[in-house]
């Protein structure tokens, strides 16, 4: 069975059609990249995945559950976590704070026993802190912990969303053009780590401009065009696709 | 152990300040501070919810009210005339009655100040929670006037009701036992007392919320405050957060209208006022708004000035004045601009980081 299934799924903004009638799946252990030019739709496509928006009609299989139109947290509890485009740090947070939110499902205290700082919050609190400075070393941006996250450089602020993203343990990782804004090697750096990150056993769903890094590392692509997938199929295929060689180059 | 030692110099403070007072025999000065500190309770929850999850209240004036006048009417209206009546005689038979004399040497049955005051703080929890439901799904200005209207509703409610006493206010309200030997009322004699009695309260409360903001709860509160979206897709549920920090900040607004007007003796429909709301958020503006010792220091100064009439009749227009220089040159806060004079940081006020694309 498929981790994620997408199944006539449809989105209209007025009379655009943002999301037309796009059907693929994700299978568990997958690298699988979106591609698409500006304004294919790609990011609707993320935002209706997980619960941002609500499609107007299709489905959207997470794990055989139907999660279409749920709320955003709903979805994040049963696995599903999810990048930025434009990264939403949480200002007057630190990077730890940033990654310790990350953790927030694994957590169980509530408003009184916060208050009261009881004695079974202090494990729980232990706990997610070590977890997200390992996160933070993972991602080697362990030195930066106690910096305000938002005044961090624009490569550093996406490796803490990204471990923000990890803490959350998901089944199921939607990446935002991840590569977006950083420089060559940085963005050589990320492949390296989004195959790290399937080595962990979590499955990676990104959209991307940079076509060598998902060149490289998508076992799949999808290719959207005006809201339309217009081919499915391994990378050396896409390469090879007359469709997507005249959207992307011009006749 | 730690946490504690942390309010360990605003204790010493405290004790420094009523030994000052006490022996320069301006002990008169306990008084004011004692309002300030009730009014700083109040401050510190809304605190929470302004700085640290992003949901301003035009309209906390209310619940300080709600907490004031429920208690002052269930403690001060006579139920003598319909003693029989089943409901009176069950919440006798409960202990929540006491027997007196009036003025006038008539006999008197009246709610117990405890019965009243739990009363009162769970009628303010539970509008909280049927106001915040609708009114939480607001942002922004949307929120500030649903508020505000919320305010102006509770502000005429007191105006109009003869229950409430109408322009006149409740006087009379009789003294709050708290424990054996505590009470909280304003006589001369027990200012002292009192003025320790606030600081114990307004110090549980400020522990109280120091924890909350180091925890879990705390950082999913800051979390919405930083970009709602990303909070929400880290599973926090944002909807039960906001409604859960407002009705704290509403109890924490009738804890301190219940204490005060035992402390007062009675409470006037200006405590439930629209101007008060507006000050209230100057304060907590003024206080650096994601901080809780800035509230606090500044609400307890404030409040004491403004008590001691050193803004004259012009109180309210220096509140305005108050929160258009903060605004401007420091919003941060006073004590963040005392603390770093020049950062060349960008003026919150005036950003637009949270523009959605």
């Amino acid at each position: 069975m498929a981790l994620l299934e997408i199944e006539n799924l449809h989105r209209r903004f007025g009379g655009l059609h943002a999301v037309n009638n796009v059907c693929f799946s994700v299978q568990t252990g997958q690298i699988k990249a979106v591609i698409g030019p500006n304004g294919a739709g790609k990011t609707t496509l993320f935002n209706l995945v997980a619960g941002a928006l609500a499609p107007s009609s299709g489905i959207v299989r997470f794990q055989g559950q139907e999660i279409q139109g749920k709320r955003p947290c709903y979805i994040a509890a049963s696995g599903l976590a999810r990048t930025y485009q434009n990264i939403k740090m949480f200002a007057g947070m630190t990077a730890l704070e940033n990654v310790m939110v990350g953790c927030h499902l694994q957590g169980q205290s509530g408003f009184l026993s916060s208050m009261l700082h009881a004695p079974w919050t202090w494990d729980e609190e232990r706990r997610i802190r070590k977890k997200s400075m390992e996160l933070l070393e993972l991602l080697e941006i362990a030195e930066y912990a106690q910096t305000e996250a938002t005044s961090l450089a624009f490569g550093q602020q996406r490796a803490v969303e990204l471990a923000r993203a990890l803490a959350m343990q998901p089944a199921l990782l939607l990446l935002d053009e991840p590569a977006a804004g950083l420089n060559i090697y940085e963005t050589a750096e990320v492949a390296r780590l989004i195959s790290k990150i399937r080595a962990m056993g979590i499955t990676v769903l990104l959209v991307e401009h940079d076509m060598s890094l998902v060149m490289d590392i998508s076992d799949e692509i999808v290719v959207l065009c005006f809201g339309e997938k217009i081919a499915e199929d391994v990378p050396q295929a896409i390469q090879q696709n007359p469709d997507v060689i005249r959207i992307y180059l011009g006749e | 152990m730690k946490r504690l030692l942390a309010l360990l110099p605003l204790v010493l403070g405290v004790i420094l300040v009523q030994i000052l007072a006490t022996y320069t025999g301006k002990q008169f000065y306990l008084t004011q501070i004692t309002m300030a500190a009730y009014y700083s309770l109040l401050i510190i929850g809304l605190c929470v919810l302004m700085g640290y999850a992003g949901q301003i209240s035009l309209g906390h004036a209310g619940f300080f009210a709600i907490g004031g006048y429920l208690s002052a009417a269930l403690t001060t209206r006579n139920l003598v005339v319909i003693k029989s009546a089943g409901w009176v005689r069950l919440l006798d038979a409960c202990g929540f009655l006491q027997g007196g004399k009036d003025s006038y040497g008539g006999d008197l049955l009246v709610v117990t100040p405890w019965a009243s005051a739990i009363f009162a703080v769970l009628v303010a929890a539970l509008i909280a929670v049927v106001i915040g439901i609708p009114v939480l799904k607001l942002k922004g200005h949307y929120l500030a006037m649903a508020t505000l209207g919320f305010g102006i509703i509770i502000y005429r409610l007191a105006l109009a009701s003869p229950w409430l006493g109408q322009a006149d206010g409740i006087a009379g309200v009789p003294p709050f036992v708290v424990l054996p030997g505590l009470v909280v009322r304003g006589d001369a004699a027990d200012r002292v007392q009192n003025y320790y009695i606030a600081w114990g309260v307004l110090l549980l409360g400020l522990f109280l919320l120091l924890n909350l903001i180091q925890s879990r709860v705390g950082r999913a509160l800051r979390a919405i405050h930083g970009s709602e979206e990303a909070a929400d897709a880290m599973g926090v549920d944002i909807a039960r957060f906001k409604l859960q920090s407002f009705v704290l900040s509403a109890i924490f607004a009738a804890i301190a209208g219940v204490l005060l007007t035992h402390f007062n003796g009675g409470i006037g429909p200006s405590e439930a006022g629209v101007m008060k709301s507006v000050r209230f958020v100057a304060i907590v503006a003024v206080g650096g708004m994601a901080h809780l010792w800035g509230a606090l220091i500044m609400g307890v100064a404030l409040n004491f000035l403004s008590l001691r009439g050193v803004f004259g009749s012009y109180d309210d227009a220096v509140f305005g004045l108050i929160l258009i220089v903060i605004m401007l040159f420091a919003p941060n806060g006073i004590l963040n601009l005392l603390a770093s004079p020049k950062k060349g940081k960008v003026n919150p006020a005036q950003s637009e980081t949270r523009q959605e694309v």
